[in-house]
């Protein structure tokens, strides 16, 4: 179909309107759970607004879809400015696991699940799972490590291709 | 029976009264979205998008949708591909969902 403008304004107008995003490419690569909450957000989000999301777990990153690990993502509790926590505060015992279930109770609060959770429901409104293929091989992992709704262990090449004509985020 | 062109709605499509709306008016605006027919699955989540809001002020989020309406996630996004949370509440006659989640 071709479209004809009445006149030169009406096609500039129209050319510089802002592009609907129509899918997006999250990559996760922190594996606290500060690290990975906004990026699952980021990813449901999209899903909710109808928009196309992948999103590929690297490096630490892969926690969040290892099946013995997902359960157990902590908050950093040191070198984490942005606690307002001293150093050797946040390295004391237990620290750690304290914070998380504080920050665990405030987003209960707000019906934000918890990882495992978040992870399956991200899954099941159709988003893609993906696992980096080179943090795979580093950290001598396989398939069976991951959740059964990760679609498939990838390179950095599949991971560009399946992101093209969209936005790529990197968390 | 009412119609769209009768009800004030915002620049999203989204009535501006949570008391103008009716089955018509809901079956009217899940065309407009592109849901020809609204089955009883559509109904099951729009009934309960309608009657949270309406007993709490707030429209569910999707996790509380998949887990409390009767439907689960993976089927709410078959039913409305463009959002399930965002479109059931327009279908719904209350207003657009404010959380992330």
């Amino acid at each position: 179909m071709t479209t004809r403008f009445t006149n030169a304004a009406d096609a500039m107008a129209i050319a510089d309107a802002p592009q609907a995003i129509t899918k997006v490419s999250v990559i996760v690569s922190k594996g606290s759970l500060e690290g990975i909450y906004p990026a699952l957000i980021l990813a449901n989000g999209a899903r909710m607004e109808g928009i196309e999301a992948n999103v590929f777990f690297t490096f630490f990153g892969m926690d969040a879809i290892n099946k013995a690990r997902h359960d157990a993502i902590k908050v950093a509790t040191v070198g984490n400015p942005g606690l307002h926590l001293a150093t050797w505060l946040g390295g004391v015992p237990g620290m750690s696991a304290l914070v998380t279930k504080q920050m665990m109770k405030a987003m209960e609060k707000l019906d934000i699940p918890p990882i495992p959770e978040f992870i399956e429901m991200l899954a099941d409104s159709g988003a893609k799972l993906y696992a980096c293929k080179a943090s795979v091989e580093m950290f001598d992992l396989s398939r069976e490590d991951f959740i059964p709704q990760v679609e498939g262990i990838i390179t950095v090449g599949d991971f560009y291709q399946m992101a093209a004509g969209g936005q790529i985020l990197f968390t | 029976m009412s119609s769209l062109l009768s009800v004030a709605r915002n620049a999203e499509g989204f009535l501006e009264r949570v008391e103008d709306w009716d089955r018509d008016l809901a079956a009217e605006m899940a065309r407009e979205v592109g849901i020809p027919e609204l089955t009883y699955r559509h109904w099951l989540v729009v009934d309960f998008m309608r009657n949270t809001y309406l007993a709490t002020k707030s429209a569910p989020t999707i996790r509380t949708l998949g887990k409390e309406s009767g439907v689960p996630i993976k089927e709410l996004y078959e039913l409305f591909p463009k959002g399930p949370a965002k479109l059931a509440a327009k279908i719904a006659g209350i207003p657009k969902p404010k959380g992330c989640i």
